[in-house]
C-alpha cells in the first residue's frame, strides 16, 4: 500500500503566508477529507500537491522516496491526479469526449493513434466511471456533472495512486452526487487514495475515512472520521473567534427605510428580487455558491445595470451605472478584491481617495498634501497596517487590502453599503476589524446589505437574514429565529434535510 | 477531545543576509540604466567623431527627434489607459497631406492649414474610440484596421502623389498655392537659435507631464489603465477616459504630421508610416527610465532622444541606415528586458 506524506508544507504569496507548516498523510484505499473555511489554504495545499504551485518549504514523500513536484508533469509521474473545481479549465471543450479522456496519450502516447482505437479506449474508461455517452460527441455538449466524470475518466486513463477532488459536488444535484460517490467508492476499492475537499459535512461523514481540518494555514484537526462528530469539525473550522462575535446581543435602533426594491430584475440571473434595508440595519443575504448573490449585489450597484428602478429614501431612481449609484449614496465592496475592489499597482492614498478625488481637486489639479493628510487619517482609523501611505497595495496583506477596498467608501459617506463576501481570504484579525467597521456603519445610521455564504457571520451580527436560492429570495429570517439549519434549509431549496438523512 | 498541537515552521532570517553585488547593481541599472546608456553613447560617439559634441549637432539631434517625440506622446497616452494606438503613423501622414493640400491646392492661410488637419485628426481619434469603446474591439485590432483605412484614404485623396509647390495638376496648369513662409517657420524656423520644432516638443512634453502627474484628469487616465473594472466600480467613467486618450493620441499624431510637412516643405505621402515604429519604441523604452515601469512622458522623451542620438552618431560613423535598425532593436530589448526582469522579482 502506497503512502503519500506531506510534512511541514509552507507557502506564502508576497507578504501573505497561506500555509504555515501543514502535515498531511494519505494512504492508498483511503478517502481523506480536507476541510476548512474560505482562505484556509486547502486549494493552495492541493495545488502544491498537483505541481501547480511550488512549495516554499517542507517535504513530500511517496512511500520512502522524496518527491520534487515542481511541475504538473512531476505530479503525474508520481501518479497524483487532480480533478479541479472549475472542470472547464482542465478540459478542451472544442474537442470530442474521446480526445479529452485520452488526453494523456497525446503527451506520452504514440505519434499515430487511430480513431477506432481511441474511441475504444475512451469507451472503456467512460464505462469505468459509469458514463454512457458517445465518445465522438464534442465535450461542449456535456453537462457539468458529465464533464466532471470525463475528467475523472481522464485521470484514471493512466495508473494512478492518488486522486484529488476539489469540491466536486458544489454544483451537482443529489442524484449526480450519489453517482459520483459510487464511482469514488469503486476507485477506493481498487486501492486509489482519494483526497476529498468539500464544505458539505453530511457527505464527508458518509464517504471519508479520515478528516483533516485546515484553518488559516494550520491543521486544527486530524482524526479518523468515525471518531469525530460534525460539531467538532465545525468548531475546528471556525475556531473560537466567532464564538465571541455570537455574543453581540446589543439591539440596534432602526430608522426609516433607506433602500427598497420590488420585483427588481437581476440581468445576470434573469430572476427578480424584492428586498429593503432600513437606517442602522444590517441585512444579511445568504446563499450557496451560484445562488445569485454577487449578481444581485452588482445589479443594485449598477455594475450590471437592471432595467428596473429602486427606491432610495422613498425616491424612485434608476441606477444605470456605478457613477449614478455613488452619487445616490450607494457603496459597493465587490467579492473579487484584487480584480474589482482595489488597484494593486497604486498606493494606499490613491486607492482610498479614488471615489472622492473631486474633493481634493482645485482647477483640475490634485492637492496632494490635503489628499495625503485625509487618507492618512483614514488609514489610522481603519487600522490599515502599512509602513507608509505611499506603499503600493500589492505589498499589503489580503486583510489590509480589503480594509482599503472598504475604506474608500467611508470617505464618500454614502447611505447604503453593499458588501459581497468581505471576509473572503483574510485572516482573523482583519475579519474582526471588518466586522467592527460594519457595526460602526450601522451605529451611524447607515444601511448595510451583507452578501455572504459564511453562515456563522450572518448569525453573528445581522438583524435580518434573507436567503437566496437559484436567483430568488427563498426565505427571510429574523435575528432571533435564525439557525444554521434553517438557513441551509432555504439555501438548498428545501433539500437540506434530505441531504442530511 | 485531543487538540492538534501546531508547530511553527516559518523562518525569519531573510533580512540578516548581506546584499550580494548583483542585488546592489540591478536596482541601480533598473532606475538609471537608460540614462547610463545615453551617457555612454554620447561619450563613445564623441571619442569617435569630434564633430559629434557641438551645439549644432545637439540641436540637430533634438530637431530630428521632435516629430517622433510628439507622435510617441500620443502612443504613450494610449498606453496609459491600457490601449495601444497603431493608427498614429497613418494619422500623421494624413495630417501632412491635408495641411499641404490646404496650402498648395486650395491656397489657404497657415492657420487654416493647421486647424483643418487637427479637426480631421480628432475625427480619426473619434473613429478609434468608437471601435474600442462602443464596438468593444481589442485596441490593437481596431487601430490596426483604422491604420489601413486612414492610409488608404490619404493615398486615395492624393492619388498616390506627393503635394509640392508648383505641382502640375491633372486638369492642366500648376497648383495655385505655395507653402507659406509662416507655415514653413513651424518646421524650419529658429527662435534664439533654438529650432521651433524643439520648442514645440519641449512645451508638449512639459505640459503633458504636468497634466498626467498633477491633475485629476491624468490620475484617472492612469487609474483606467491600471484596472478598468476596479476603476469603473469606483465611479470612474472609464469609457469616456479611453475616448479622451484616443483623441489626444490622434491630436499629437496630427501635430507631428503638420510639423513634418512644415519641415520638409512638401506633402509627402506615407511620410508618417516609418515614424510609428520609432514612436512605439520610444514609448516602451520610456517605461524603463527612472524605473517607472509604466508609460510616462518624460521617459518617452528620453527614449526618443536615445534613438535620435544613436541614429545621428551611427550616421556620422557611416554605418548604413539599414544596419541602424539592428541597434534600435537591441536597445529596445535591453530596456524592456531589465524592466520585466525587475518586475517579475
Amino acid at each position: 500500500m502506497t503512502i503519500l506524506s506531506l510534512t511541514s508544507i509552507q507557502k506564502s504569496f508576497g507578504e501573505q503566508i497561506v500555509l504555515k507548516g501543514v502535515d498531511f498523510t494519505v494512504r492508498g484505499g483511503e478517502v481523506h477529507a480536507l476541510l476548512g473555511a474560505n482562505g484556509a489554504g486547502k486549494s493552495t495545499l492541493m495545488k502544491i500537491l498537483s505541481g501547480d504551485y511550488e512549495r516554499d518549504g517542507g517535504v513530500i514523500k511517496l512511500d520512502e522516496e522524496e518527491l520534487l513536484l515542481k511541475t504538473p508533469a512531476h505530479a503525474k509521474d508520481a501518479g497524483i491526479e487532480i480533478v479541479v473545481q472549475e472542470v472547464d479549465t482542465a478540459l478542451v471543450s472544442s474537442l470530442s469526449i474521446a480526445e479529452n479522456v485520452t488526453m494523456n496519450s497525446f503527451i506520452s502516447g504514440p505519434a499515430f493513434f487511430s480513431w477506432k482505437k481511441r474511441f475504444k479506449v475512451a469507451q472503456e474508461l467512460l464505462k469505468r466511471v459509469g458514463l454512457h455517452l458517445d465518445p465522438a460527441l464534442p465535450l461542449s455538449q456535456c453537462s457539468l456533472a458529465e464533464k466532471q466524470l470525463v475528467l475523472i475518466a481522464k485521470a484514471i486513463s493512466q495508473d494512478i495512486s492518488f486522486i484529488i477532488l476539489d469540491e466536486p459536488t458544489a454544483a451537482l444535484s443529489t442524484n449526480e452526487a450519489q453517482h459520483l460517490f459510487s464511482v469514488l467508492v469503486e476507485l477506493q476499492k481498487q486501492g486509489v487514495g482519494i483526497i476529498y475537499i468539500s464544505h458539505r459535512l453530511p457527505e464527508i461523514m458518509e464517504l471519508s475515512t479520515k478528516v483533516t481540518v485546515l484553518k488559516d494555514g494550520y491543521v486544527t484537526l486530524q482524526k479518523e472520521t468515525s471518531d469525530c462528530s460534525s460539531e467538532e469539525i465545525v468548531r475546528a473550522m471556525l475556531g473560537n473567534e466567532l464564538v465571541e462575535l455570537l455574543n453581540d446581543e446589543e439591539a440596534r435602533i432602526l430608522g426609516d427605510t433607506l433602500l427598497e426594491v420590488q420585483q427588481f430584475s437581476v440581468p445576470a440571473t434573469g430572476e427578480s428580487v424584492s428586498l429593503s434595508v432600513r437606517e442602522g440595519e444590517i441585512v444579511g443575504v445568504a446563499g450557496l455558491v451560484g445562488a445569485g448573490k454577487t449578481e444581485t449585489a452588482r445589479a443594485l450597484f449598477g455594475a450590471d445595470p437592471s432595467k428596473d428602478t429602486i427606491y432610495l429614501k422613498g425616491k424612485e431612481v434608476r441606477i444605470s451605472n456605478p457613477q449614478k449609484a455613488i452619487s445616490a449614496g450607494i457603496s459597493f465592496v465587490p467579492e473579487e478584491r484584487r480584480k474589482e475592489g482595489i488597484l494593486v499597482d497604486y498606493n494606499v492614498v490613491e486607492n482610498l481617495t479614488l471615489p472622492v478625488l473631486k474633493q481634493f481637486t482645485r482647477f483640475g489639479f490634485i492637492q496632494r498634501k490635503r489628499e495625503k493628510t485625509e487618507a492618512e487619517k483614514w488609514i489610522k482609523q481603519l487600522g490599515i497596517k502599512t509602513q507608509k501611505s505611499s506603499l503600493l497595495l500589492n505589498h499589503l496583506s489580503g486583510g489590509n487590502q480589503q480594509k482599503a477596498s472598504i475604506g474608500k467608501w467611508l470617505l464618500t459617506d454614502g447611505d447604503v453599503f453593499i458588501f459581497d463576501e468581505p471576509t473572503k481570504g483574510i485572516d482573523v484579525g482583519a475579519k474582526q476589524d471588518v466586522f467592527q467597521c460594519i457595526k460602526n456603519l450601522a451605529a451611524n445610521k447607515k444601511g448595510v446589505l451583507y452578501f455572504t455564504s459564511e453562515i456563522q457571520e450572518l448569525l453573528a451580527f445581522c438583524d435580518r437574514i434573507l436567503i437566496m436560492y437559484d436567483g430568488k429570495i427563498a426565505g427571510e429570517l429574523n435575528k432571533n429565529e435564525a439557525t444554521t439549519k434553517k438557513i441551509m434549509h432555504y439555501a438548498t431549496g428545501g433539500h437540506y434535510d434530505t441531504v442530511c438523512s | 477531545m485531543t487538540q492538534y498541537v501546531h508547530k511553527e515552521h516559518v523562518k525569519n532570517d531573510i533580512n540578516t543576509t548581506k546584499l550580494t553585488l548583483q542585488e546592489k547593481i540591478f536596482p541601480f541599472l533598473y532606475r538609471y540604466g537608460t540614462l547610463l546608456v545615453i551617457l555612454l553613447t554620447v561619450i563613445g560617439f564623441s571619442l569617435a567623431n569630434d564633430k559629434f559634441l557641438s551645439y549644432q549637432n545637439f540641436t540637430d539631434i533634438l530637431r530630428s527627434v521632435s516629430i517622433i517625440t510628439l507622435l510617441a506622446i500620443g502612443v504613450t497616452i494610449s498606453l496609459i489607459v491600457g490601449g495601444f494606438d497603431l493608427s498614429v503613423g497613418s494619422t500623421a501622414s494624413l495630417a501632412t497631406v491635408t495641411s499641404a493640400a490646404a496650402l498648395v491646392l486650395y491656397r489657404q492661410e497657415t492657420i487654416i492649414a493647421i486647424l483643418i488637419p487637427i479637426a480631421i485628426g480628432l475625427l480619426v481619434g473619434l473613429l478609434n474610440s468608437f471601435f474600442v469603446v462602443k464596438v468593444r474591439l481589442p485596441d490593437l485590432l481596431a487601430t490596426l484596421a483604422v491604420m489601413y483605412i486612414i492610409n488608404g484614404l490619404h493615398l486615395t485623396f492624393t492619388k498616390g502623389f506627393s503635394i509640392y509647390n508648383n505641382m502640375p495638376l491633372s486638369e492642366g496648369g500648376t497648383a495655385p498655392g505655395v507653402f507659406l513662409p509662416s507655415f514653413l517657420f513651424i518646421g524650419q524656423g529658429e527662435i534664439w537659435s533654438v529650432p521651433v520644432p524643439v520648442i514645440i516638443m519641449l512645451i508638449a512634453v512639459i505640459v503633458v507631464h504636468v497634466i498626467l502627474q498633477q491633475t485629476r484628469f491624468g490620475r484617472l487616465l492612469y487609474i483606467t489603465g491600471g484596472n478598468e473594472e476596479a476603476a469603473r466600480l469606483s465611479g470612474v467613467p472609464v469609457q469616456r477616459y479611453k475616448m479622451y486618450a484616443y483623441l489626444l493620441s490622434a491630436f499629437f499624431a496630427t501635430l507631428a504630421g503638420i510639423l513634418l510637412a512644415a519641415r520638409i516643405g512638401t506633402g509627402q505621402v506615407s511620410a508618417g508610416a516609418p515614424l510609428l515604429m520609432d514612436g512605439v519604441a520610444a514609448a516602451f523604452i520610456g517605461f524603463s527610465v527612472f524605473g517607472a515601469g509604466k508609460p510616462n512622458v518624460i521617459g518617452t522623451f528620453v527614449g526618443a532622444v536615445l534613438i535620435g542620438i544613436l541614429l545621428n552618431g551611427l550616421t556620422m560613423l557611416n554605418v548604413p541606415y539599414y544596419a541602424q535598425d539592428i541597434v534600435k532593436g537591441s536597445i529596445l530589448i535591453g530596456a524592456l528586458a531589465f524592466m520585466y526582469y525587475e518586475k517579475k522579482k
